[in-house]
């Protein structure tokens, strides 16, 4: 009996296989396609070589003064020579490290919380008691720290403050809303409503301005609030009606089964909210929740005109230093490089909890 | 009984206990509010409208001046400016958005990835720092007028704005608008024929060619018949500036340049999410039912993502209105820079104009939600 080898098979054409038939599918299947492709090479032509040119080859990267950036491209020199500016505003030199060892605390309490928040009490001590540490730390007055006052805050570290103070004091006022929104009582409901459309109808900048020249009326002479605590207030308030809005979203999407369940437990209204139905709304209402901190986050810099120096007020401040005249633009793709840094994170770990949460479901 | 336990009764309990809370607070701080006007002597009330403001506007649609103009005037240019500067941002943004969206769904690698590139690059940077850059830093760089940037025959760009030359209508081009929104009626009359008779008999009309011969040819006709009653004011070099001709400010520039990209970026991703919502059965059904893939798109999976689409994207509008707001921070004169900022600081009433200004945008955003509502009683899947 003749035995027969088998031939290897042989591989497919060329034009069928690895990366050809890659780039002739993706990028030249049609002639619209084509010229589609050759636009979008000639605008990275366009675009990039020229920002690296500027950006890095002829950029200057050190050196002490205007007179070391003697290339065309950009002055790194300047953003060097501010930085500490940039990140800490006018807080004292000496104190730096009260700033950093409070964001570095953030880390330890964040530890601590994953580690030992065991029960909801834990939970809630641990994460009221940073705030309250990190405010005596960088505010002083106490243990010997001596106090620095709110106008010298500044830079990136108040622009960390505002976005984390509002986003965390907004959550459980959002909480109350979307409850109050979500319930049977109809005054309690229609306060609701109205509070929460009436701050989505209206600009960030006009509550600003409300907080900042309006809200010291409100209360009695003598009682007075800072420039900082104001902005604060404001943008708690703002932020809260998103954030109720995103919750109310999230509860209309729990079955109405689960309240009948915790009703007939024989559990209260705040058990049933607390227990019950808040968790499974939240699971749902995360990704845009991280949306909603990532526009809060971004919406800090307006906190500029009402004249606050957070990073991007104290780069368009330092743009116009007498001896650092013209280098705007430096200091705009840095705050830019800043802010795209962190909602660019926090948006993909807002996508990440998402598909976590996604799984979770199935 | 326990009344507490009472659930009628405790619902009214608390309502009440909340109500009382409500207006306790109220009563304190208007309280604090009268006493505290009253000290520091700030007049109130809205007699200020009528009073002169003396102060000039850079840019102003209607007749205003420094010398007799009141605040109401001020506070109507404000309003107008608002709405100019939010209608040609929502305009580009919406066009912008929508290449953008449909480039990110493109099947060309380089030109989907490049789309993508724009949304998350233009999306997560504040858009006061893009205005503050388009303004201090691409405009300011442009040279001055003598040696303007000639971007066509009549249009010049430098550091003073944009000019373009001016239509100016004489009587006769009213026949022209007439005709051209005659010619718009007749394309939709000829739409809806179009559609009734494929629903009837399954024949399918080709319009597009004759509705383009009707909405240009028409007025072009008319505009040609009534003896071109139309022309240009060409803007030209005079001394140190372009005079004539219609010119943009730096600051509409960068107010709109920057809004409408970044707002192109949301609308982008509501387009994006709204085709990309469709479950790839409906694809596969109107293949199935042979229809073609232009077929397929036009009839099957348009109509179901627009309605998803749309309510974001409203929202987005809304957005960007509001976010015309931070004009303030380079000085275009909206109703933010105008009322609530020089008006604010010459009259000192603060609550008031604070109050009068929300009041502008809450209506505003009222109206877009009303309109948003109609839309989608209107999209609604009328079935069952």
């Amino acid at each position: 009996m003749a035995v027969y080898d088998l031939k290897p098979t042989r591989e497919a054409p060329s034009n069928l296989r690895g990366p050809i038939k890659w780039v002739l599918e993706n990028l030249l299947s049609t002639p619209l396609n084509v010229a589609l492709t050759f636009l979008g090479i000639a605008f990275l032509f366009w675009v990039i070589p020229p920002f690296i040119q500027w950006a890095i080859i002829d950029a200057n990267f050190v050196g002490t003064t205007k007179a070391d950036c003697t290339g065309d491209g950009a002055c790194w020199v300047f953003i060097h020579q501010k930085l500490t500016l940039f990140i800490y505003g006018f807080y004292p030199q000496d104190d730096y490290w009260r700033i950093n060892s409070a964001v570095g605390l953030a880390f330890v309490f964040g530890a601590i919380f994953k580690y030992f928040g065991r029960s909801f009490i834990t939970k809630i001590l641990i994460f009221s008691l940073y705030p309250i540490v990190a405010y005596f730390l960088i505010s002083g007055g106490y243990f010997g720290l001596e106090t620095v006052p709110t106008d010298k805050w500044g830079g990136l570290s108040l622009t960390l403050i505002i976005a984390s103070v509002g986003i965390v004091m907004a959550f459980p006022l959002g909480v109350v809303l979307a409850f109050g929104r979500a319930s049977d009582l109809p005054i309690i409901r229609n306060i609701s409503v109205v509070y929460i459309e009436f701050i989505r109808g209206v600009p960030l900048i006009s509550i600003l301005f409300m907080a900042s020249v309006i809200l010291p009326l409100f209360f009695p002479e003598g009682v007075s609030f800072n420039k900082l605590l104001r902005a604060l207030i404001g943008i708690t308030l703002f932020q809260a009606a998103y954030v109720a809005e995103i919750i109310r979203g999230g509860l209309q999407a729990i079955p109405k089964g689960q309240y009948e369940a915790a009703d007939s437990l024989g559990l209260s209204y705040w058990q049933k909210m607390l227990l019950v139905i808040l968790p499974q709304a939240l699971k749902v209402a995360i990704p845009n929740l991280v949306g909603a901190s990532i526009a809060l986050f971004k919406d800090t810099s307006l906190v500029l005109i009402i004249g606050l120096f957070d990073l991007l007020a104290m780069v368009h401040l330092t743009g116009s230093d007498a001896s650092w005249m013209g280098f705007d633009t430096e200091g705009y793709v840095f705050v830019t490089l800043i802010f795209w840094i962190f909602c660019f994170s926090l948006s993909k770990y807002g996508k990440y909890l998402e598909d976590r949460f996604n799984t979770n479901n199935r | 009984m326990n009344l507490l336990n009472n659930q009628k009764f405790r619902g009214i309990f608390f309502q009440l206990l909340t109500v009382i809370g409500l207006v306790a607070f109220l009563w304190y701080i208007t309280t604090n509010m009268f006493h505290n006007i009253e000290q520091r002597g700030i007049t109130t009330g809205f007699d200020f409208f009528g009073q002169i403001a003396g102060f000039g506007i850079s840019e102003s649609p209607i007749p205003y001046s420094d010398q007799t103009s009141t605040y109401f005037d001020a506070f109507k240019v404000g309003i107008i400016n608002t709405l100019i500067v939010s209608g040609v941002g929502i305009f580009f943004a919406s066009i912008l958005g929508v290449i953008i969206g449909v480039a990110r769904l493109s099947k060309n690698y380089i030109v989907s990835k490049l789309s993508l590139g724009y949304i998350e690059f233009f999306r997560n940077i504040p858009i006061l720092l893009q205005i503050l850059f388009w303004y201090n830093v691409v405009l300011a760089a442009l040279p001055k007028p003598r040696q303007s940037i000639q971007l066509a025959s009549d249009m010049f760009l430098n550091n003073r704005g944009l000019f373009v030359p001016k239509p100016i209508m004489e009587a006769g081009f009213t026949f022209v608008i007439i005709a051209f929104v005659l010619a718009i009626f007749v394309s939709i009359f000829l739409v809806k024929w179009a559609n009734k008779r494929f629903e009837e008999t399954g024949k399918e009309s080709f319009l597009l060619p004759w509705i383009v011969l009707i909405i240009v040819g028409l007025p072009l006709g008319v505009y040609f018949l009534s003896g071109s009653p139309l022309h240009f004011d060409y803007p030209a070099l005079k001394g140190f500036n372009f005079r004539g001709g219609m010119s943009y400010s730096p600051e509409f520039l960068a107010l709109t340049f920057a809004l409408s990209i970044y707002t192109a970026t949301y609308i982008a991703e509501a387009i994006r999410s709204g085709i990309e919502a469709i479950p790839k059965g409906q694809k596969e059904a109107a293949a199935s039912l042979g229809l073609s893939s232009y077929q397929s798109l036009k009839l099957v999976i348009l109509p179901q993502a627009i309605r998803i689409a749309i309510p974001p994207i409203i929202n987005q509008y809304l957005n960007l209105t509001k976010n015309s707001s931070l004009a303030t921070a380079i000085g275009y004169p909206e109703l933010v820079t105008v009322f609530a900022g020089t008006c604010l600081n010459q009259t000192g009433q603060a609550i008031e104009i604070i109050l009068v200004t929300m009041l502008v945008y809450l209506t505003i955003s009222l109206t877009i939600s009303f309109v948003l509502n109609i839309i989608n009683k209107k999209m609604e899947i009328k079935g069952r």
